[in-house]
């Protein structure tokens, strides 16, 4: 998607992570920095979205181009894994462990209580773009589920009360930089 | 003087406030002008103590847990610092703890009680020993060790080290070899690979190094999955601290061989912990199972012989090196020698990482390290070796945990994980996610896995809807049994186990519609 096609940064007062739009110039930086490791792709791709926050699909041209590979090559890889996102999140981003451990401690009641809570399913955004809701197959956590996680830290034994606080802590000082 | 408070780092503890009872324990000792030397160690491994606040004393180190954040201030005032047992959450001496007590540590003799990065901590631990021994022998000296010691694959293959090294070795030499680590720990109920990496990280540098010398490999690559970012961190950390010391590097403990490591991250793929599809990440693609043969150790990465093991097969080497391969097969029973990294997860009152020889039977760690379910409510199964293995009923429980009994079953031992459900789970639900977590993670190169799964879950609801019940049952099996035998490898292959273990031990579960979640 281009970045045009973007839903509306400014209404719902998002800062990309890099405070700008990217550039292709940016692109090039990450893969030409990597480009030269055995089997490049996935850290390049890791490279670009920790600096932008995602893998614009613009950002596929200049890499298949640098790396001599077809753009679908590259497109593939981007598609196949489901790290990899090709439009912006929300302000946090939430993962909740879906898997065996988690569900054995009532991981299913809390998937369903922070869908209703946020109004969203997997794979979207909450429409003040807060929240990006996602799934995730196992935090490594498994002796104190349910797990989640939020930003890359992981939380265990959540509750849907400690949700709630959470979620509330999270808006509210998103709110306090504005 | 100082005191030294241990309060652990690993995910585990960090997930349950670890990092603001440290704060406050460095902001209280601040107020009380007391000089305090905070280590971050790792974990015991004892998750429900966690965060397990550690205090050295002249009379050795006292523990306190689990220490909620908000229990901080009361614990001090108690006279934590002291290492005062007037307060609830004091354990005292912690490895004179029962769960520890009963374990055999062999790989885990380390973590909780060492800062994980501090490289004089290892070697004061014992560290090394093993590769200052192996970079002493010939390469097959040390393959040799390895097959002694009966070591098989942790990940769950279960294949002979040994052979798989041997293998390796035995191709031409003035080629490029690698070693891989396989650290895609995705099995969930499983965090034993985390430990190592977060808790332990050299013993994973120490036995990947000697690899490289056994099979005459100079670079090495550790493939951890996204989910485990602090793994990466510490691994990397962990290496950089290596090389300087020169354990990594061009002359490995000043033999003159080279050895070098690099982290690469996955990319959220349960598919990149089957050996071939992680090698296919590695060099920068989709990440497809490959046909075999050819065998990963003949063309593996970038089509050169690979050794491909798991963090806990590698893990197990440097003992193996340091005691001699005797030493670690005198553990265990029949073929499964050495120690089991067993992790008790799911819901459980006592879970964690438990180390044992083989041969203990599945009830003895539910009963006399479990401690019965968090809610307090029975048992009703046990999926033990991850999410593409076999929910045990209780009359299956007294099976030894050894490859092969466990096999005899059904069943298997996998990565080692044991999930834990109460009597309120819905085991129709369970069968039907085994389906779905292989449509969603399923490489899509095979057609039983890819549309099998999809298949697999809209059978189990027709059947979970009443509609031609017996027919679709029919039909379940009869899609089980292609997967089982038409796919490429152990995803597709294995997706079915816990679908049949349903279908044979708890029907009428599978029978009945599907219980609602409440929110």
């Amino acid at each position: 998607m281009h970045i045009s096609e973007r839903a509306n940064p400014n209404e719902a007062g998002v800062i990309p992570p890099d405070g700008s739009e990217w550039r292709p110039e940016a692109i090039r930086e990450e893969v030409a920095a990597l480009q030269h490791e055995p089997g490049a792709l996935l850290p390049i791709l890791h490279a670009i979205q920790n600096r932008i926050g995602y893998v614009p699909e613009g950002a596929v041209p200049i890499i298949a181009d640098m790396l001599q590979q077809t753009r679908a090559d590259v497109h593939g890889v981007i598609s196949f894994y489901h790290h990899f996102r090709t439009r912006s999140a929300g302000s946090n981003v939430l993962e909740i462990c879906r898997a065996e451990a988690c569900q054995a401690r009532g991981g299913r009641a809390l998937e369903r209580h922070v869908q209703e809570k946020l109004g969203v399913g997997y794979h979207q955004t909450t429409a003040d773009n807060e929240f990006t809701l996602e799934p995730v197959y196992c935090l490594g956590n498994c002796a104190c589920g349910p797990s989640i996680r939020v930003n890359n830290e992981t939380i265990g034994r959540v509750t849907p009360q400690t949700f709630d606080q959470l979620a509330d802590s999270l808006t509210t000082s998103v709110l306090q930089l504005k | 003087m100082t005191t030294t408070i241990y309060v652990p780092c690993d995910t585990t503890a960090l997930s349950l406030g670890a990092d603001r009872v440290a704060k406050q324990l460095q902001n209280l000792a601040e107020l009380q002008g007391l000089d305090i030397h905070l280590v971050r160690n790792g974990s015991r491994g004892l998750f429900w103590l966690e965060p397990l606040v550690e205090v050295q004393t002249p009379y050795g180190r006292v523990a306190y847990g689990p220490v909620a954040p908000h229990q901080v201030e009361e614990l001090v005032v108690a006279g934590l610092f002291e290492g005062s047992s007037e307060h609830p959450l004091y354990l005292g001496d912690i490895e004179q703890h029962a769960y520890l007590q009963r374990q055999q540590r062999l790989t885990f003799a380390r973590i909780g009680i060492t800062d994980p990065v501090c490289i004089e901590d290892y070697i004061a631990h014992g560290g090394f020993a093993g590769l200052k021994k192996a970079a002493a022998l010939t390469p097959q000296r040390i393959v040799d060790e390895v097959k002694t010691s009966g070591l098989r694959g942790r990940g769950g293959a279960a294949f002979p080290a040994g052979i798989k090294w041997q293998t390796v070795l035995d191709e031409p030499h003035k080629q490029q070899k690698y070693v891989v680590c396989n650290a895609d720990e995705g099995d969930s109920g499983t965090f034993a690979d985390r430990l190592v990496m977060e808790c332990d990280p050299y013993m994973l540098i120490e036995g990947m190094v000697i690899a490289g010398l056994a099979v005459g490999a100079t670079l090495g690559f550790i493939y951890v999955r996204s989910e485990y970012l602090l793994s990466k961190k510490m691994l990397d950390e962990a290496i950089r601290r290596a090389e300087a010391h020169g354990y990594l590097g061009d002359n490995v403990c000043g033999n003159g061989r080279s050895f070098r490591l690099e982290v690469r991250l996955g990319a959220g793929a349960y598919i990149c912990g089957e050996e071939t599809s992680l090698l296919e990440s590695l060099e920068g693609k989709r990440g497809l199972v490959r046909s075999k043969p050819p065998l990963p150790a003949i063309k593996g990465l970038f089509g050169q012989p690979t050794v491909v093991n798991n963090v806990l097969s590698l893990s197990a080497v440097p003992y193996i090196m340091a005691h001699g391969g005797k030493a670690y097969a005198d553990y265990g029973m029949g073929r499964s020698l050495g120690t089991l990294p067993i992790q008790l997860a799911g819901n459980i009152k006592q879970g964690g990482l438990i180390e044992l020889a083989f041969g203990v039977t599945l009830r003895k760690v539910l009963e006399d390290f479990g401690d019965g379910t968090f809610t307090g409510r029975p048992i009703k199964a046990v999926q033990v070796g991850g999410p593409l293995m076999a929910y045990m009923p209780e009359e299956q429980w007294d099976t030894p945990m050894d490859y092969e009994a466990f096999a005899k079953l059904g069943a298997g031992i996998g990565h080692g994980g044991v999930v834990v459900f109460d009597d309120t789970v819905d085991m129709g639900e369970q069968a039907r996610f085994a389906m779905e977590f292989c449509a969603v993670e399923s490489c899509g190169k095979c057609t039983p896995c890819r549309i099998g799964s999809v298949r697999g879950v809209e059978v189990i609801d027709r059947i979970r809807a009443g509609e031609n019940r017996d027919s679709n049952l029919e039909l379940l099996e009869d899609l089980c049994e292609t997967m089982v035998d038409g796919s490429l490898c152990a995803m597709g292959g294995m997706t079915p186990f816990p679908v049949q273990s349903v279908m044979k031990h708890f029907p009428e579960d599978l029978m009945a519609s599907p219980r609602p979640v409440e929110a």
